[in-house]
């Protein structure tokens, strides 16, 4: 009974003593997350996630203290991309709300002032000095940078209806199961 | 007439049910449950209802503890058959309380715990039949003749008040027969013979000898399984994996040394082997989706139930191969899957050569 | 000749009698056609009418845009009363632009294109520009411009053009009755593609529940030693074109491509005699043939219905409708579900069902008890019961990788499922989400690489100033030595 208690022991402090010092000097080093993070997101640094840029929001994301459905231009793309990068679930229910948009530019309200032009990360917008300003919607992706700096409040951000091509069914709901 | 667009097509259905299932499977059991009635008499009645009787009360229990609608679950007759199949497996004249806790094993704890109809991993049936043979050996083992069944009044005492005189009653069914036989050295082939004198082997095919349920009308369990195939319930890869398998294996077997190894015939006529091979293998949730896993599913219970009624401590080894491929099961279905339309087994597109299928 | 099993499939209860029978009627022109410029798979047709526009029979109302694109002419002459957004014959109900177009019952044609002299002497372009100038799509249903299909022949060196008269859909029979009354007019119109596509031969499958469509076609087609007539079994869905194909050629198209690629074409009866009308009279696509059939409508027939005309009147001129549970349009297995009665009849639309409540035998849904009845009867070989199990846990990545995106949805599992899962509702699903995050993925990377360019011109802009102000500090602090060295 002795020589089972005590090569029980001996075995147990050998392993144990083993264990420590493989998670000493054979840890694996984290690959940089937040570069790869960064990645992931379409870098307009437009603010809407809450943070300064996109950069920040990667850092946040890192740190595990921002959650991953933050990209309101990024969509529902770029927050399962996070999620499976993190690999946490995303709770895509809010996105369902936020449809996609698109910014539309009033002419009756636009003074031609160029500001948006210059704002723009993906170069949607067109327009001369003094000339009417319009945005290419396949380029726009929301960021509202334009939207803020407008002065003169011409530019919305309307909702992309959804067209016969990208209608599809939804999830089926079973009825009488719970 | 208002147009309401909540759900896509087909918008025609075929007249199958979960009810339509379940009815049919109970009829083809229909036949073997009257036989054995009449061979075990009243006790064996009483064992029954009691069984079916514990397993829909409890199931009702579970539904109501978890929340669920009674409506459509209790009565789609899955409760039933379990209920059933449990009750052909255990020893006709066991006590009430057996029937309860295997009803108590099969039903909330095989069944609801892992969250209801369709999500059991194991067998309930062959799940409640374990745990009481595992706890309680003696009533699970103990075999009454036929056609020696006492009057109504007696039979009440036998199975809900103390089992008297037993042992004036008590015989061993062929498997137990052979194994005890062979535990005292006794070659099989003579054991075999024996048990043939005793009771001729147009008896065994018939069912007039002592077992369960179960074991004693092969032929109208066939006969119900057969039922089951015409209707489509079933398809035959289960019932022919089991069944060949146990055939090839003893004949071969017992070929080499006839002393130590049952034949295939006796294997087949023996023990539950229809009624696995035909009603609990072929269970819908235990069993593999696709038929190629059917075949592996089969051959495994077949092998299995060999190799425990000739090397195990157990005469009867059905009710454990069929839970140990159920272990299985989901492995099978996760490597075995039909090859796709247009593509190879690995799940490439086919090549565009000339030639092709 | 030797056919070829397929697997799986179901046998439902057809119901074909109440209209195979029924020779085809025509119908009375409506009050108002509603004519959509998007009735085919591709870019919208653009009009080229305006409100207002006095048109007359066969003129084109609006042209193809691109190379995936049908045109569409007026049925009838009469006045362009709008153009507007309407609901689409479509299930989510959703509005689309469409022509309406007043008749004024005089019905005068228009100058139509010259009749093809001979067609098997003309090139195949020539064909192909006079299909796709009448506006000709995929009558089965799938509606894909005939005119670009009929160009596979450019690409794929092809064998046999397969005509599908197969028709597994239960109720429909419109082209039943195309084969019995018009089986010149297919054959022709069939060797004419054939020709156009430079295939040698012309095999026309027909289920077997139609004899009488097998006996008249193989008829018109004995004097045409490279048209052959075959009987396939009737096995639901054998009118898919993949499994056609299979099942008379013992062929099968690999995954992602296209009956072309195993030397095979398939186009729909009722494809081959418009093609027949355009060729030989110069006649655009102004009408089809539309089964009316189901338990709840009055008088079940088939109908040669002008298109644009609204389902309200073709149910009225069957005699109404009472105790419908669904109308749909198309069959009951593939067929959509309309969103109202006063959508049009379109290019795509053989049949129109009013089917009953023990019709369609709805049932509330139960748990899954893995029968496996599904896998053994999927014509494609998935395995739904898996599918439908990660899709309900939105694991979608997973469902396409065993297979969702193969899926034809025909509806064979749903058909069979004891529990009443609505497994092809949930791979449509899984399919429209998919697809939909792909678009998004897209989107999200031609976004990145606009950013990127937005900021490399800017970086490069102040490159350029910073250049600039360097060169002009240095000019301003060492005049005399650059002077020197010039």
């Amino acid at each position: 009974m002795l020589f089972a208690v005590g090569s029980l022991a001996v075995m147990g402090l050998t392993l144990g003593g083993a264990l420590g010092v493989a998670s000493r000097y054979l840890t694996v080093e984290s690959d940089p997350l937040e570069v790869e993070l960064t990645g992931l997101l379409p870098g307009s640094q437009c603010g809407q996630c809450g943070f300064v840029g996109c950069s920040q929001y990667a850092a946040a994301l890192a740190k595990h203290e921002a959650g991953v459905t933050l990209c309101a231009p990024g969509g529902k793309a770029v927050a399962e991309a996070l999620a499976k990068r993190l690999g946490v679930s995303a709770d895509l229910s809010d996105h369902e709300e936020h449809l996609p948009q698109v910014a539309f530019i009033h002419e009756e309200l636009c003074i031609g002032c160029l500001r948006c032009v210059g704002e723009c990360s993906t170069d949607a917008i067109v327009g001369a000095p003094k000339q009417l300003h319009t945005v290419i919607s396949d380029v726009c992706h929301a960021c509202g940078k334009c939207f803020k700096i407008c002065p003169t409040e011409a530019i919305e951000m309307r909702p992309i209806p959804v067209t016969l091509g990208a209608w599809h069914w939804s999830k089926p709901t079973e009825h009488g199961l719970q | 007439m208002s147009i309401v667009v909540d759900k896509s097509g087909p918008f025609t259905h075929a007249p199958t049910s979960v009810q339509r299932t379940m009815t049919l499977v109970l009829a083809a059991l229909v036949p073997a449950t009257l036989f054995d009635a009449w061979l075990f008499g009243w006790p064996a009645v009483f064992m029954f209802l009691t069984t079916i009787g514990s397993c829909v009360a409890l199931e009702a229990l579970c539904l109501h503890l978890s929340n669920k609608p009674l409506e459509p679950t209790l009565t789609d007759g899955s409760a039933v058959l379990t209920g059933w199949l449990l009750a052909m497996s255990l020893p006709p004249w066991s006590p009430w309380w057996v029937c309860v806790i295997a009803s108590i094993f099969a039903i909330c704890l095989a069944k609801h715990v892992f969250g209801g109809l369709g999500q059991n991993v194991f067998n309930p049936a062959m799940v409640g039949r374990i745990a009481v043979l595992v706890s309680f050996p003696l009533q699970m083992t103990t075999w009454v003749a036929p056609l020696k069944a006492p009057g109504f009044a007696e039979s009440l005492g036998i199975t809900f008040g103390h089992p008297i005189g037993l042992d004036t009653v008590s015989a061993a069914s062929a498997l137990g027969y052979v194994k005890t036989e062979l535990s005292k050295g006794v070659p099989v082939s003579q054991s075999m013979a024996e048990f043939a004198h005793q009771f001729p082997l147009s008896d065994m095919i018939v069912g007039v000898h002592p077992g369960s349920f179960g074991e004693t009308s092969a032929v109208l369990v066939l006969l119900g399984g057969l039922f089951l195939l015409y209707k489509r319930i079933i398809s035959w890869h289960i019932p022919v994996a089991v069944t060949g398998t146990l055939f090839v294996l003893g004949s071969l077997f017992s070929a080499v040394d006839p002393g130590r190894f049952t034949s295939g015939s006796f294997h087949l006529l023996s023990g539950a082997t229809f009624l696995g091979a035909f009603f609990i293998a072929t269970d819908y949730v235990t069993s593999p989706v696709s038929k190629q896993g059917q075949l592996v599913y089969g051959f495994g219970i077949g092998f299995l139930t060999w190799i425990i009624r000739t090397f195990a401590g157990y005469p009867e080894g059905m009710a454990f191969a069929v839970l140990l491929m159920n272990a299985l099961t989901p492995i099978i279905d996760h490597h075995i899957r039909p090859r796709a339309f247009g593509r190879t087994r690995k799940g490439e597109p086919l090549s565009l050569s000339k030639g092709e299928s | 000749m030797k056919l070829f099993s397929i697997k799986g499939g179901i046998h439902p209860d057809y119901r074909k009698e109440l209209t195979s029978e029924k020779a085809i009627v025509p119908m009375p022109l409506p009050k108002q056609l509603h004519l959509p410029l998007q009735q085919h798979m591709g870019a919208a047709a653009t009009n080229t009418v305006e409100a207002g526009d006095s048109v007359k029979k066969g003129q084109m109302l609006a042209r193809g845009q691109g190379f995936i694109s049908a045109a569409v002419h007026a049925p009838t002459s009469g006045r362009i009363i709008s153009i507007s957004e309407m609901t689409a014959p479509h299930p989510s109900g959703l509005p689309q632009l469409t022509i309406v177009l007043e008749p004024d019952g005089k019905d005068e044609w228009a100058e139509l294109p010259a009749p093809i002299e001979d067609p098997f002497a003309a090139p195949g372009q020539a064909i192909r520009d006079r299909v796709a100038a009448s506006g000709i799509v995929g009558m089965g249903g799938a509606t894909f411009p005939s005119a670009v299909k009929l160009g596979l022949g450019n690409q794929h060196k092809l064998e046999i053009l397969l005509l599908n008269g197969a028709e597994c859909e239960p109720y429909l029979t419109c082209d039943d009755r195309v084969m019995r009354e018009y089986a010149d007019e297919v054959i022709d119109g069939a060797r004419i593609m054939a020709h156009s596509l430079s295939a040698p031969k012309v095999i026309i499958a027909i289920e077997g529940n139609k004899p009488q469509a097998i006996e008249i076609m193989t008829k018109a087609a004995a004097t045409q030693p490279n048209v052959e007539v075959v009987s396939v079994p009737v096995q639901y869905p054998m009118g898919a074109e993949r499994h056609l194909t299979q099942a008379v050629t013992g062929r099968e198209t690999p995954a992602r491509k296209l009956t072309a690629d195993v030397g095979v074409v398939v186009h729909n009866v009722a494809t081959a005699r418009a093609v027949h009308h355009a060729v030989r009279f110069g006649r655009p696509l102004l009408s089809r043939i539309v089964t009316v059939s189901g338990g709840a409508v009055a008088e079940p027939k088939n109908i040669d219905v002008a298109l644009g005309t609204p389902v309200n009147d073709l149910l009225a001129f069957c005699g109404g409708v009472k105790d419908a549970r669904r109308i749909i349009s198309g069959g009951p297995m593939m067929g959509q579900p309309l969103p109202s009665l006063e959508v049009p009849v379109v290019k795509g639309t053989s049949g129109i069902l009013a089917l009953t409540a023990r019709e369609t035998n709805e049932a509330p849904t139960q748990p899954c008890i893995r029968c496996g009845t599904c896998v053994t009867i999927c014509p494609c070989g998935l395995v739904p019961v898996e599918m439908a199990s990660f899709i309900r846990h939105e694991r979608l990545d997973e469902a396409a990788g065993i297979g969702v995106l193969d899926c034809v949805s025909c509806g064979s599992c749903s058909y069979i499922c004891p529990s009443h899962i609505p497994l092809v509702h949930f791979f449509a699903y899984a399919k429209g989400r998919i697809n939909a995050l792909d678009r998004e993925r897209r989107k999200q990377q031609q976004t990145k690489a606009l950013v990127e360019a937005h900021n490399a011109r800017l970086e490069r802009v102040a490159q350029a100033k910073r250049e600039a102000a360097a060169r002009a500090k240095a000019q301003s602090e060492t005049p005399d030595a650059s002077k020197a060295n010039a």
